[in-house]
This record gives C-alpha cells, sequence and structure tokens, in this order.
C-alpha cells in the first residue's frame, strides 16, 4: 500500500494515500471538531467545524473532504481556525433552544460539548428562534426539529444504511427543516422506526422516547450483549441505571451490525420489566396456580420426574429446549435429559 | 448460512425465495438494499408483494408449495443453454449425468403451467443467476416449512453447484435462521438424534467419547422429534415433559392437537419468562431469566458465537435457566458441577469440534464464527471453500410434490403464515411498545376476494379449516394473490396455528405452516 507524509501542526505523520486529512487527523489522535462527518456515511462537508488550515490555500479547508498529500502543511488549532469554528458554533447556537436543564441528550450533545470547547455566548446573534411542532406521533421516536442543526446525518444513514430514504431537507434558508417529506410526521411516513437516525444525531433532536426522564448519561451502565429477537445476531448496549433496563443504545463496534438496529432490538426490550414477568415459582393445586418457594417447586419437580421415571422409563419423559435460550442453557438441558434423565427425548422449536 | 452477513453488501446477484428479510431479518434486509444501491441484481420468488418483490429485477410470484417444480424449470433452462459451471462440476461433484437426465422432464412451458410463473421471468431469472460471478442463494421459513421443505433445500443446493456459486465469498446457500439461538440450539445438540456438533446418538465411537466425559451410560436410541412427542402424548407412551422456553401452544401447527396431547399428560413443568399459553396448562411453572439478567452466547445465523451479558439481577425471585436445571440435577442425585456459564462453554468446546477453539474470554466484543478448530484460529467467514464436508458434492434428483392439503370448495383459500417487522415470535407481544405500535393481527386479502365475499378493509371476520377456526381483522391488500390468505402466529388472540396443518416434513418434520385449505365468512 503506497502512503503519504504530511505535516500537522508540526508533526511528522505518515498514513495510506487516499486518506483524508480529517481522518490522518484522527488516527493520530489529533481532536478536530466535527457534527456532520460519520465514518460509516458519505461526506457532506456541510457544517464546516472541521476546517484547518492548509499551507498554500487563501480560505480554510474543511478536512472532511480535503485528500491528505505528500508534503502538505496542515494546522488544526491556529487563531484564525479557531474563530472560524467558533463563529460557526455561534450560529448554530443562536438559533438552538437552549433547555440543555431538561433535554435528553444532555451530557452526550456534540453542539454543547464544542459550545463549551470554543466558549460560545448565547447573546452574539440575537434574533428571531424557530418554533416547531415536535413530531411524537409513534411510541418511539420524539423529532423536535427546533433542535436540528442540520447536519443531513440521519438523511445519510437512512438513505446509505436502512435504504428507506425517509427522511430529507425541506424549505430553505432559516425555514429550513430536516424530515420525511412535506413535514409530515414519522408516522405518516415509510419509516419502519429502526432508530438509525437517532443512533447517529448528535444533538437532541431525535431522541428514544422510551429514555426520556430516565437517566443521565454519567449515571447509566452500557453493557453489550446480543440482541434476543431475531437470527440475525445484532449487538447493542443495553443501558442500566439503578438496575433496571431503561434503553438500548448502539454500539459501535457491533461486528454484523455497527449501529444499524431494526424497531424489535432497539425499542423491544422493555419486555424485560413488563409487569407480565413471572417473579415466583406456580404450583397449580385444585386447578389453580399458588406462588410456593422454590424449594417447594424444585422437589415437587424432582419426586415427579422420578416416579415416571421408574414407573415408565426414561423414554415417557420429553424436553423441549429453546431457541431464546442461550447455548449454554441448550447444552446443560440436553445434557440433563441424556445424562441424567437417560433418554434423547429432547427437541426445540428448530424449525420455527 | 455458508456466507457472512457482511459479504451481502457486495453481492451481485441475490436470489431471494420464501423469504422476508425486509421484516423478519430487518438489518440483513438493510443489507440486501446498500447491495441493490451498489448495482446488485435481484431475483424474489414469493407469492406475496413483500417489500423486495417491488425493488426486484425478478420477481416470480410462485403459486405457493411449487417451489421444487420452480427450481427444477430454472435448472433444465440453465443446462439447455449451456450455462452450467462445467468447471465446477466435474471437479466438485457426482451423480450429474443421472441429475441431468431426470431434469428433462421439466420442460419450462410444464413448469410454468404448475408454478403460476411466465416463461420469461424463469429464463430472465436462470440467466442473471447463472452468469454473475457471485451469487447469493437465501431462504427462510418460506422454504422449508412446507411438506416437501426438504426436498425445498436440496434444490437449492443443485441450482448452486449447477452453477458453482458456493464455496466463495459473497457466494453460496444461505438460510436465513428465525429465532435469535435456533442455530445454537441446534449446535448445542438440544435435538433428539445428535449430541453437540451434530454428532449422531446412534454412533457407538461418539456415544463412547460422551460417555466418558458424561461418565454415565447414554441411550443408543434416537428420540422424539417434536410431532412425535404430541402423538406419544395422545398415546399415552410420553408421561412428562419439561418444556423450557417455548409455547408449542401457539407456535406449532394443529394447536388444538398440541393442547389435547399435553393435557394427556401426567407432569408438565414449564420454564419461562411469561405465564405463555403452554405455561397455563403445566402443574409447574418456573421463572427462568430473560436475556438480560444471563450471560451465555447466543449463535447467530452466520455461525457467529457471541456474548450475552448479564446487565442486571434477575427479576423478582426468577433464576437463570442454568441454574434452575442445576438444581433439579442435584434433586436426581447427580450434581453437574459448573461455576459459571464460562465452564460450560469450555466443556462444550472440549466435545465439540466446530466450538473447539471457542471460550467466553476469547469471543469478547466481535464473536467467532465457527468453526474454530483451534484456540488460535480466527474463525471462518464462509463454508466449503475448496471442499464440502461430505467430499464431493452430491446432485439429487428432487421431483415435485403436490402440499399436503389444497384449497378446495369447502376451504377455499389458500392459508400462508409468516411474520411481521413489529414482532418476533410471542416475546415482542410483552414489550408495550411494540405492542401499541402492531397491537393486533390483519390477516391479508386480495381486492377482488373481498369484494366477492362483501368484506370491507378492518372488517372482523371468522377464518376456519379443517381443524379450528378464529376472529381476525382482515386488511384487503393486493400484497397477496386473489385466494390466498396471509396471517401471522404473534396473537393469542387470533392464534394462527389453531388453522394450520400438522402434516410434517418427512426428514425435518417440519410441518407445513405455509400451506393449508381455509374459508371466511363475515360476522
Ligand atoms: S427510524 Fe429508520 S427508517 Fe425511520 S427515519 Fe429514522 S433511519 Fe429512517
Ligand atoms: S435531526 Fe439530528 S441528525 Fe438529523 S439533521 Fe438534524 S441534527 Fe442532524
Ligand atoms: S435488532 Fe432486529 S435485525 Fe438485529 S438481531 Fe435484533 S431483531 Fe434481528
Amino acid at each position: 500500500m503506497s502512503t503519504v507524509t504530511l505535516n500537522i501542526d508540526d508533526r511528522k505523520v505518515t498514513i495510506p494515500a487516499g486518506t483524508t486529512v480529517l481522518e490522518a487527523c484522527r488516527m493520530n489522535n489529533i481532536p478536530i471538531p466535527t457534527l456532520c462527518h460519520d465514518p460509516e456515511l458519505t461526506n457532506s462537508g456541510s457544517c464546516r467545524l472541521c476546517v484547518v488550515e492548509v499551507e498554500g490555500m487563501r480560505s480554510l479547508s474543511p478536512s472532511c473532504v480535503t485528500v491528505a498529500t505528500q508534503g502538505m502543511q496542515v494546522k488544526t488549532n491556529t487563531r484564525r481556525v479557531k474563530e472560524a469554528r467558533k463563529t460557526v458554533l455561534e450560529l448554530l447556537v443562536a438559533n438552538h433552544p437552549l433547555d440543555c436543564m431538561t433535554c435528553q441528550k444532555m451530557g452526550d450533545c456534540s453542539l454543547a460539548q464544542y459550545a463549551y470547547e470554543y466558549g460560545v455566548k448565547d447573546d452574539v446573534y440575537p434574533g428571531e428562534r424557530r418554533n416547531v411542532c415536535l413530531d411524537d406521533s409513534n411510541p418511539f421516536i420524539v423529532r423536535d426539529s427546533n433542535k436540528c442543526i442540520l447536519c443531513g446525518k440521519c438523511v445519510r444513514v437512512c438513505e446509505e444504511v436502512q435504504g428507506r430514504s425517509v427522511l430529507d431537507f425541506y424549505q430553505r434558508g432559516f425555514e429550513s427543516l430536516v424530515g420525511p417529506a412535506f413535514g409530515s410526521d414519522l408516522s405518516q411516513s415509510d419509516c419502519v422506526l429502526c432508530g438509525s437516525c437517532v443512533s447517529v444525531c448528535p444533538v437532541g433532536a431525535l431522541t428514544e422516547k422510551q429514555m426520556i426522564g430516565k437517566g443521565r448519561p454519567w449515571e447509566i451502565k452500557k453493557v453489550q450483549t446480543t440482541c434476543p429477537f431475531c437470527g440475525t445476531g445484532c449487538s447493542f448496549d443495553l443501558n442500566v441505571k439503578a438496575g433496571e433496563v431503561i434503553g438500548v443504545t448502539s454500539n459501535p463496534e457491533a461486528p454484523v451490525n455497527g449501529r444499524a438496529l431494526c424497531v424489535k432490538g432497539r425499542f423491544g426490550t422493555d419486555f424485560i420489566h413488563s409487569p407480565n414477568r413471572l417473579t415466583a415459582p406456580l404450583v397449580k393445586k385444585d386447578g389453580e396456580f399458588v406462588e410456593v418457594e422454590w424449594d417447594e417447586a424444585l422437589d415437587l419437580v424432582a419426586s415427579k420426574l422420578r416416579a415416571i421415571k421408574s414407573e415408565y422409563g426414561a423414554d415417557s419423559i420429553a424436553a423441549l429446549s429453546s431457541a431464546h435460550c442461550t447455548n449454554e442453557e441448550n447444552y446443560l438441558m440436553q445434557k440433563f435429559m441424556r445424562a441424567v434423565i437417560g433418554t434423547n427425548n429432547i427437541d426445540h422449536c428448530a424449525r420455527t | 448460512m455458508t456466507n457472512s452477513i457482511n459479504e451481502i453488501p457486495n453481492a451481485q446477484v441475490m436470489f431471494v425465495i420464501g423469504s422476508n428479510p425486509t421484516e423478519a431479518h430487518p438489518v440483513i434486509g438493510a443489507k440486501m438494499k446498500q447491495a441493490l444501491a451498489k448495482g446488485a441484481k435481484l431475483i424474489v420468488v414469493d407469492p406475496r408483494r413483500i417489500e423486495l418483490a417491488d425493488k426486484a429485477d425478478v420477481w416470480m410470484r410462485i403459486r405457493p408449495g411449487t417451489d421444487v417444480a420452480l427450481i427444477n424449470g430454472i435448472m433444465n433452462i440453465i443446462l439447455e443453454n449451456g450455462w452450467e459451471d462445467k468447471e465446477f462440476i466435474a471437479e466438485r461433484t457426482e451423480q450429474f449425468e443421472q441429475f441431468k437426465e431426470a431434469l428433462k422432464k421439466y420442460q419450462p412451458e410444464v413448469v410454468s403451467k404448475i408454478t403460476g410463473v411466465p416463461l420469461e421471468q424463469m429464463l430472465e431469472a436462470a440467466k442473471l443467476y447463472a452468469n454473475a460471478e457471485k451469487s447469493q442463494i437465501f431462504y427462510t421459513l418460506g422454504i422449508t416449512e412446507h411438506t416437501s421443505g426438504t426436498d425445498n433445500v436440496m434444490s437449492l443446493a443443485n441450482l448452486a453447484m449447477l452453477t458453482g456459486n458456493l464455496g466463495k465469498e459473497s457466494s453460496g446457500v444461505n438460510p436465513l435462521r428465525g429465532q435469535n439461538n435456533v442455530q445454537g440450539a441446534c449446535d448445542m445438540g438440544a435435538l433428539p438424534n445428535v449430541y453437540p456438533g451434530y454428532q449422531s446418538v446412534t454412533n457407538p465411537d461418539v456415544r463412547a467419547k460422551f460417555e466418558k466425559v458424561w461418565g454415565v451410560e447414554l441411550n443408543p436410541n434416537q428420540g422424539f422429534m417434536i410431532p412425535d412427542m404430541f402423538e406419544a402424548a395422545h398415546k399415552k407412551s410420553l408421561r412428562a415433559m419439561y418444556i423450557v422456553g417455548e409455547d408449542p401452544v401457539l407456535t406449532d401447527a394443529d394447536a388444538n392437537h398440541v393442547r389435547k396431547g399435553l393435557e394427556e399428560l401426567d407432569f408438565l413443568v414449564v420454564q419461562d419468562i411469561f405465564m405463555s399459553e403452554t405455561a397455563k396448562l403445566a402443574d409447574v411453572v418456573l421463572p427462568g431469566a430473560s436475556f438480560a439478567e444471563k450471560t451465555g452466547t447466543f449463535t447467530n445465523t452466520e455461525r457467529r458465537v457471541q456474548m450475552v451479558r448479564q446487565a442486571i439481577k434477575p427479576i423478582g425471585n426468577a433464576k437463570a435457566d442454568s441454574e434452575i436445571i442445576c438444581e433439579i440435577s442435584k434433586r436426581l442425585g447427580v450434581e453437574l458441577n459448573f461455576n459459571n456459564t464460562a465452564d460450560i462453554m469450555d466443556e462444550v468446546a472440549s466435545l465439540t469440534p466446530q466450538y473447539t477453539g471457542i471460550s467466553h474470554e476469547r469471543l469478547g466484543i466481535k464473536g467467532l464464527q465457527w468453526p474454530v478448530p483451534n484456540q488460535e484460529h480466527p474463525g471462518t467467514k464462509f463454508l466449503h471453500e475448496g471442499k464440502f464436508t461430505r467430499g464431493k458434492g452430491l446432485f439429487t434428483v428432487i421431483d415435485y410434490q403436490l402440499p399436503d392439503e389444497l384449497p378446495d370448495e369447502e376451504y377455499p383459500f389458500l392459508l400462508s403464515t409468516g411474520r411481521k417487522l413489529s414482532h418476533y415470535n410471542i416475546m415482542t407481544r410483552n414489550s408495550a411498545g411494540l405492542d401499541s405500535y402492531s397491537p393486533e393481527e390483519l390477516a391479508e386479502m386480495n381486492p377482488i376476494d373481498a369484494k366477492k365475499l362483501g368484506i370491507e378493509d378492518g372488517e372482523k371476520v371468522r377464518v376456519a379449516s379443517r381443524r379450528g377456526e378464529l376472529e381476525t381483522k382482515v386488511r384487503v391488500t393486493d400484497k397477496v394473490l386473489p385466494g390466498m390468505l396471509f396471517m401471522t402466529l404473534h396473537y393469542k388472540e387470533s392464534p394462527a396455528n389453531v388453522l394450520t396443518n400438522a402434516a410434517y416434513d418427512r426428514v425435518s418434520k417440519t410441518y407445513e405452516y405455509k400451506v393449508c385449505g381455509v374459508r371466511v365468512d363475515r360476522i
């Protein structure tokens, strides 16, 4: 593979040919702020936050669409660069509600983070702010277009990853918005509620409805696990607060799916805390289920199985194991039936 | 799957038969769309106007249950035109001549009459599939849930071998497994004829290996498959059942027959996380833990073994299934000494050739795709490179048979069953969010039939088969052909399986969920 060597902030950096300046910086732990860039999506070069100074270029260059060349001299941190970025952020903040205190995204918002880093104040460009209606027409995703910074990531992920193209830009200038065609709600569009758009939104414009008010990022423990619904085997992070699963977020490292999920995996795990869960062993007495202690239930199971085996033989007992259970549980179940009961009468709904 | 999911975006031709990935395997469906965006060609075989049908280069709207005839017809066309892969056939397969002879009777005109698929479409599909360098077949339950399910699968293998579309990246035969760990449950030997790793219980050497590790003498006879179990319960040769995490009363064909079988038992114990329809019949119900409450592994449809990690404690007084099984075993006098599920996986690895190099520690974030023959092995992305498991690939003559039950005067509609996007079998019904999004059954009926019967969109009707009846709302749509009714199996309020036929495939004993005769009456 051919490589190029360039200079970034007086550091010599060697990278594969064809790499963008942004990627070159990120590979070498040189921070560059971005709002519209995403490694899994095409580049739009629209937010202008990633600008850098390239020697020989009169204006600042957006690093996400500038390919690094041999001997290039790049500065990422000059006053001019910082001023330019700050202006971009000031303009965004000027048209952004400042209800960070109650925003679901607080603590995980790229705009707030960069505004803080670049010392952006609210009163630089006073004027009107957008005021459009919330779209909470569906059970899973809340769209607050007033918070949208028009980065277009949701538009691209819906088209490029999900193959849906539900979202697009519409109207112009101050009126610009992103959403389903003709300003309609998600529930009236072809949206399948996969939530991929939520997973890429850098601000609080797209959020998970079920998680609103349930926890702040710093209170949440993320546990990577595998989806319990279909054979695709997507993986994601369970978000846990105080012993409760409050929702699911994408894990970009997921080997099968990346950040993509479907409506079931992303929004269906609330079954874990369903009030219908069985929480105690039950034994049927006179046709009614009665809650009992584990010992009573297990003793009963063991004594019945023992009696039936001694009267009718091991092959009079059968088990169904489960395609929902883990490998370890399935292994144990077949071992139990074969080595303890003494029969090969074990099957599961392998075929559904 | 012989290939991996992430090979899909690079496919050149995708042949999707009896599978509705954008609803049943949405993330795989999305990857297929990525391939389409990059210029891949798509062939869809499905009687329903599924989402991918509208994006297909060729959509063959086949008469349900005639898949074998169609595939034989397509292979006939491939041979007529000399599009077969002669080198692959010569080097890697056997019994080709016999097979070729047998295909002669599947003249395209005849096949077109049987399947209802126009000649030009068959020709176009044959041309696309056979002539691309990398063609991939995808199938799901639309292929296996027939009395001819095994035949259907073997026909697809024939098609892939004939054109050399196997054993390469982005080229193979890919069953999309339904439930999350169906692959793993099979790998682990939760089957009546094999131990973990598909090792036969009737093979004395295999048995000796397991007897040595487990320290007991093992039963040399194959056990009952699911349909046999309910039959045996009726006949009183089966007396007790232990059912973990399955709900056969809702999910098995001819539900009334299943229910009666379970009622015949002397003792039924059900272990589940919800009070399922099956659990209601039990003598003892044991509360298991959900996937969030335990540690272990699932194996997905591309053979990737991945970690399931405990995030919270079991709810209430529930216990992990592995713990419950060990407790019962202990009370029967056998200690299954495992400290944790990582230990169990170590024993699996010691006995299961495909899992030899797998341990919880190695799986990490990315998991491993079996076969993993040793601790250093990186896993296997696609199967059958260079050679098949059995050596040479065998061409098998498969003849077309009619489904067990077809519509007739009394039951004029053809009922087919499947799933929809927002639900997965029945567990998702307990997600308040998903259930509010998709709360009830909507049986699909063609506008022509709806008009004939005077049924409005959204109207409630009675659907009956020879085995049972139910009430359901109707969605009038041209997604289904005239004469066809489509229902899902998610709703206990409209349990489609009281209608379905429990006739099953002679080898896999999979029920014929996809075809039976029903009648529809206004209420
Ligand atoms: S939820 Fe999925 S389909 Fe709907 S708009 Fe977002 S990305 Fe598109
Ligand atoms: S909704 Fe979010 S992701 Fe979409 S354009 Fe607005 S800020 Fe970007
Ligand atoms: S997120 Fe959706 S596609 Fe992925 S494994 Fe779960 S159910 Fe299947």
